[in-house]
C-alpha cells in the first residue's frame, strides 16, 4: 500500500502524478483524481491572488491519518495527495488528491472521502487579494457537513 | 511547566507572532487559553471564548480538556480553509 503526501509551493503535473501512483500495479483498473483550483470570483468579489498558510508537521501528520483512514474504510490500492502553499493565482492548481483501485467505485469513494476530510481537518488557511483588500477565506458549514456524511463530525465552522 | 505556544493566519497576525515559549500554571488547553486571554489587548481579543478558536495539543486537533505536559507543543487558530 502507497499512501503518501506532500506539501509544497511548486506546481504538479497531473498526468506525471497519475502514471507515477499505478506505476507497475497490474491490479489497477480505476485511477481517480480531484483538482482544486483558485477561483477568479469567490463570495462576491475579484480574487487577484491566494495565499496559503499551513502548520509544518500537523499538515502533513493529519493528511497521514487521514490517507490511513481512507484505507481503512475503502479497497484502495495507492492515494497520494499534493497540496500546495505560498501565494497563488486564478486558475492555479491548488491540491490533487489521487487514488487507485480495482473498480471505479472505491476510488471515486476514497477521492471524495479524502477530500471532505481535508477541508475540516487539515490546517491550512487561505487569505485572498480582492480589489477591497486582503481577507482570510471563511470556513464553511457546507464542508462540516460534507464529511458528516461518511460518519465523522466536524465542528470546523461554528 | 513550560509549553510551546503557536498561532496560525488571523490570530498570528493579531498577535504579532508566530510562537512563544511560556511557563503556565495550566492542568489543559482550555486553561491554557484563559490565562493567554487574562493577559488582555490583542490576547483578549482573538482568543475570546464564544470566538471559533481551534486547538491543537503535539499537532492533534483537541477540545478544551485536553490535559498539558512539559515541553509540549498547543496551538490555537482559526477554522481551517484548506483544499
Amino acid at each position: 500500500m502507497r499512501l503518501s503526501v506532500v506539501i509544497q509551493p511548486e506546481d504538479f503535473d497531473v498526468s506525471h502524478e497519475l502514471a507515477q501512483l499505478r506505476q507497475g500495479d497490474a491490479r489497477v483498473g480505476a485511477v481517480c483524481c480531484f483538482v482544486g483550483t483558485v477561483r477568479e470570483r469567490n463570495e462576491g468579489s475579484d480574487v487577484a491572488s491566494m495565499a496559503l498558510e499551513h502548520y509544518p508537521g500537523m499538515t502533513e501528520k493529519s493528511i497521514q491519518t487521514m490517507l490511513e483512514q481512507a484505507q481503512q474504510r475503502f479497497d484502495i490500492y495507492a492515494a497520494r495527495v499534493i497540496h500546495r502553499v505560498g501565494l497563488l493565482q486564478p486558475q492555479d492548481q491548488i491540491v490533487l488528491v489521487a487514488v487507485t483501485s480495482a473498480h471505479r467505485g472505491m476510488s471515486f469513494q476514497a477521492c471524495e472521502f479524502l477530500m471532505d476530510y481535508l477541508k475540516t481537518q487539515a490546517p491550512f488557511w487561505k487569505k485572498e487579494v480582492t480589489p477591497q483588500g486582503e481577507r482570510w477565506v471563511d470556513a464553511r458549514v457546507s464542508d462540516d457537513q460534507a464529511l458528516a456524511r461518511w460518519g465523522i463530525q466536524a465542528s470546523n465552522a461554528v | 511547566m513550560k509549553v510551546t505556544v503557536k498561532y496560525f493566519a488571523s490570530i498570528r497576525e493579531a498577535l504579532g507572532q508566530g510562537s512563544q515559549t511560556l511557563q503556565t500554571q495550566a492542568a489543559d488547553v482550555g486553561q491554557l487559553r484563559a490565562e493567554l486571554i487574562a493577559l488582555g489587548g490583542a490576547y483578549a481579543e482573538c482568543l475570546a471564548q464564544g470566538k471559533a478558536v481551534r486547538m491543537a495539543l503535539d499537532q492533534n486537533l483537541v477540545d478544551a480538556s485536553a490535559i498539558l505536559h512539559e515541553g509540549c507543543e498547543v496551538a490555537f487558530f482559526p477554522p481551517v480553509t484548506g483544499g
